[in-house]
C-alpha cells in the first residue's frame, strides 16, 4: 500500500519536472508565436478604412471574399508551380546525394554533411547577393558560357534564378531527412530484392523508394512551404518582375496598406500548411 | 552429372584481407549441405559468393554445369534466406512471398495459387495478411523460407537460418527444415557455427576456418576421422596427444610410446602430427586391469565432475592431461580423485590430424 503511494508520488514530481522543464519553450512559443498568431488572424477579420488605416471594428469576411479575386488566384498558382518545381529539383538532386553520404565511411559522411550545412553559417542575405554577382549578366557564369562558345546567359531576373536560388536555399532541408531514412534502411533489403530477381531499378521503385518515403516526403514538406512564401530571392534574383505570394503579402501591408488582406492570405497560408504537415504525421512519417 | 554447385580455386579479397582463400567444392544435387566454421571464417562470403550478392575475386563458380560467377543476383537460379530474414516490412506475408514471382512476371493466376502452396507448405496459412513486425520469429523463418522457395530456385541458400531463434524453436526448426528439404527436394546448402545443428541436418559438412575449407565429409565422417585438428576440435571435444608419424599406420607419441593408429594417408610419414582421442572413446579402468592388445596409459585421476548421463574424469599422466567420459550407471563404482588408473583405447578410436 505505502508502496504504491510512494510510487504516485514520485510519478506526481516527475511529471511536475518535466512541466517546468518544458516552460521556457513554451511561454517562449506562446509569447512569439501563437500570440502573432492570433493577432493576424483578429486582423484579417478587421475593416480597412478610406485612409488605409485598419479599422479593429466592424468584423467582417471581406479579405477573405478577396482571396478568390483572379489576381490573388494568379499569384497563388504562380507560387505553387515555383515551389513544386523547387521540391522536385531539390529531390532529385539530393537522392542521391543523400544516398552516396549514407553509403561512406563514418568519417567521410560526416565531413560532406559538414559540408551541407556549411551555408547556413553565412547570413542568408549575403548568399542570395553572393547569386546576383554569379548570375548577373557578364559575371562568372555568363562569362564562362561564353568564354566555351555557348554565348552570354542572362538568367538574372528570371524565373530560372529565382528557382536556382530556392533549390540553393532550401536543398539541406531536403538532403538531411532523405539522409536519415536512407541511413536507416536495412541494407540487405536490397540484397533480398535483387536475390528474389528484382533488377535494380525494380527493387529501388518497390523496395527502396517506398522504404525512404518517410523522408521524401519531409524533406518535400521542408522545402515547399518556404518555397511557397519565399520573399527575398524572389526580390533578389527575380528582380520583383512577376508577383509571388510572399512579395504579394508584403505589399498588402506596406504599400497598399490593407492589412486585413495581407492577414487573411498569411492566415491561409500558414493553415494550409499546418493542414498537410499534420496530415502528413498523423499518416505514419515518423521522420524529422 | 554436374554437381548442382562447383567452387574451383574461389578466393575473395576484401581490400587486402582474404576472406575466401582457394576453395574447390563440389555439392551434389537434392544434397543438404553444411558450410560450418567460426564467425569470421569465410563461410557467410562463400554462401555470398553462391547466392551474386559478392562476386568472387579468382575462380570458377558453376550451378549445374553454367558458368554464374559473375552474374548479379537476379539472373541465378538460386534464392536466399537471410540471417534475420530480412522480410520487406512495407509488405504483407503474402506480398513478400509473391515478390520474385512477380519480378520475374509470372502470369498473376499462376502466382496466387503457388503464393498459397508455399505458405501452406511452411504451415502459414490464415497469416497472408500480416506484415513481418506483427509475426514470432519463428513465423519470420517461415515466410522468409516460403519467401524463397516459391521461386523452385534450383538451390537455396540458407545464412545462419536458425541463429536468431531461441533454443526450443531451433530444435524444432531444425526437425522441420530437415523435413521441408526432404519434401521438396532441392539442394539447401547452409551456413551455421553450431556444429550441432551441422550434424543433425546435414548430408555432408565442410568445415572452414581463416578462409580455407579444411574437410568435407559425412558428419559421420567429419566425427569419427577428422584430418586436421581444427576440425577435430571444432566438431566435438577431443584429446590431442602429440607425436610424430613413424609409418602410414605408427604414431611415436611425445613421451617415447609407440602407438598402432588407422592407416594415415593426409600426412606424410615423419611429420609432426596429433592424435585425436574422443573423451568417450577413452575407457578407464583401475590399474593394470585394461584389456590386452590395447594402447593404454597410466595415470591419476586429478578431478572427476558428474554430469547426470555421464563422469568426466582428467587423468593426470605425467606429461599431458586426458579427458575420460564415460557413461554414468550406478552400480558401477567411480574412481576417486588421486585414485591411479589406466586410461586405454582401442587402434580404432583415434584419429590423426595434422596439427
Amino acid at each position: 500500500m505505502s508502496v504504491g503511494i510512494a510510487e504516485a508520488k514520485r510519478e506526481r514530481s516527475e511529471r511536475r519536472r518535466g512541466f517546468l522543464l518544458a516552460l521556457p519553450s513554451f511561454a517562449y512559443m506562446v509569447l512569439f508565436f501563437a500570440v502573432p498568431l492570433v493577432i493576424v488572424l483578429v486582423y484579417s477579420f478587421a475593416t480597412r478604412t478610406s485612409t488605409g488605416s485598419t479599422a479593429l471594428s466592424d468584423w467582417n469576411l471581406d479579405a477573405y471574399r478577396k482571396l478568390g479575386e483572379p489576381i490573388v488566384r494568379n499569384v497563388v498558382v504562380r507560387s505553387v508551380i515555383l515551389a513544386l518545381v523547387t521540391t522536385v529539383i531539390c529531390l532529385v538532386v539530393a537522392y542521391p546525394f543523400a544516398w552516396f553520404c549514407a553509403h561512406q565511411r563514418p568519417t567521410i559522411r560526416n565531413l560532406l554533411l559538414i559540408a551541407v550545412m556549411i551555408p547556413f553559417w553565412t547570413n542568408f542575405l549575403v548568399r542570395n547577393y553572393a547569386w546576383r554577382i554569379l548570375l548577373s549578366n557578364g559575371g562568372p557564369i555568363s562569362s564562362f558560357t561564353e568564354a566555351i562558345g555557348l554565348g552570354e546567359t542572362n538568367i538574372l531576373f528570371t524565373k530560372t534564378a529565382v528557382v536556382i536560388g530556392l533549390v540553393y536555399a532550401y536543398l539541406p532541408f531536403m538532403i538531411l531527412p532523405l539522409y536519415a531514412s536512407i541511413d536507416r534502411l536495412d541494407r540487405r533489403l536490397i540484397e533480398a530484392g535483387r536475390d528474389l530477381y528484382g533488377s535494380g531499378s525494380q527493387t529501388f521503385r518497390r523496395i527502396v523508394l517506398p522504404l525512404t518515403m518517410p523522408g521524401v516526403i519531409a524533406g518535400s514538406i521542408l522545402v515547399f512551404v518556404p518555397s511557397m512564401g519565399a520573399y527575398v530571392t524572389p526580390e533578389l534574383l527575380g528582380g520583383g518582375k512577376e508577383t509571388l505570394l510572399g512579395s504579394y503579402i508584403v505589399t498588402q501591408f506596406l504599400t497598399a496598406r490593407n492589412w486585413p488582406v495581407g492577414a487573411s492570405l498569411s492566415f491561409v497560408l500558414m493553415a494550409v500548411m499546418l493542414v498537410s504537415t499534420i496530415v502528413y504525421f498523423r499518416s505514419g512519417g515518423k521522420n524529422l | 552429372m554436374s554437381a548442382a554447385v562447383s567452387l574451383r580455386g574461389i578466393s575473395k579479397l576484401f581490400d587486402d584481407v582474404t576472406a575466401v582463400d582457394n576453395v574447390d567444392l563440389d555439392i551434389a544435387d537434392g544434397e543438404f549441405f553444411a558450410l560450418l566454421g567460426p564467425s569470421g571464417c569465410g563461410k557467410t562470403t562463400t554462401l555470398r559468393m553462391i547466392a551474386g550478392l559478392e562476386l568472387p575475386s579468382a575462380g570458377s563458380l558453376q550451378i549445374f554445369g553454367e558458368e554464374v560467377g559473375s552474374l548479379p543476383p537476379n539472373k541465378r537460379p538460386v534464392n536466399t534466406v537471410f540471417q534475420n530474414y530480412a522480410l520487406f516490412p512495407h509488405m504483407s506475408v503474402a506480398d513478400n512471398v509473391a515478390f520474385g514471382l512477380r519480378m520475374r512476371k509470372v502470369p498473376k493466376s499462376e502466382i496466387s495459387t503457388r503464393v498459397q502452396e508455399a505458405i501452406s507448405l511452411v504451415r502459414m496459412t490464415g497469416m497472408e495478411g500480416r506484415r513481418p513486425n506483427q509475426l514470432s520469429g519463428g513465423q519470420q523463418q517461415r515466410v522468409a523460407l516460403a519467401r524463397a522457395l516459391v521461386n523452385r530456385p534450383k538451390v537455396l541458400l540458407l545464412d545462419e537460418p536458425l541463429a536468431a531463434l531461441d533454443l526450443k524453436l531451433r530444435q524444432e526448426m531444425q526437425f522441420e527444415l530437415k523435413q521441408l528439404q526432404r519434401e521438396v527436394g532441392i539442394t539447401f546448402v547452409f551456413v551455421t557455427h553450431d556444429q550441432e545443428e551441422a550434424l543433425a541436418l546435414s548430408d555432408r559438412i565442410g568445415v572452414m576456418n581463416d578462409g580455407r575449407l579444411l574437410q568435407v565429409g559425412t558428419p559421420e565422417e567429419m566425427y569419427d576421422a577428422p584430418v586436421d585438428r581444427f576440425v577435430a576440435d571444432f566438431i566435438g571435444r577431443s584429446n590431442f596427444l602429440k607425436g610424430v608419424l613413424e609409418s602410414s599406420d605408427v604414431v611415436c607419441l611425445s613421451n617415447g610410446q609407440r602407438i598402432n593408429v588407422p592407416v594415415v594417408e593426409t600426412v606424410a610419414v615423419g611429420d609432426d602430427v596429433q592424435v585425436s582421442l574422443r573423451p568417450e572413446r577413452v575407457m578407464i579402468c583401475q590399474l593394470d586391469a585394461a584389456p590386452s592388445g590395447v594402447t593404454k596409459l597410466s595415470g591419476v585421476v586429478d578431478t572427476e565432475t558428474f554430469l547426470g548421463n555421464s563422469v568426466v574424469y582428467r587423468v593426470a599422466l605425467d606429461w599431458m592431461t586426458i579427458e575420460v567420459e564415460t557413461d554414468h550407471r550406478p552400480d558401477v563404482a567411480r574412481h576417486a580423485v588421486g585414485e591411479q588408473v589406466d586410461v586405454w583405447w582401442r587402434d580404432d578410436a583415434v584419429a590423426v590430424v595434422k596439427p
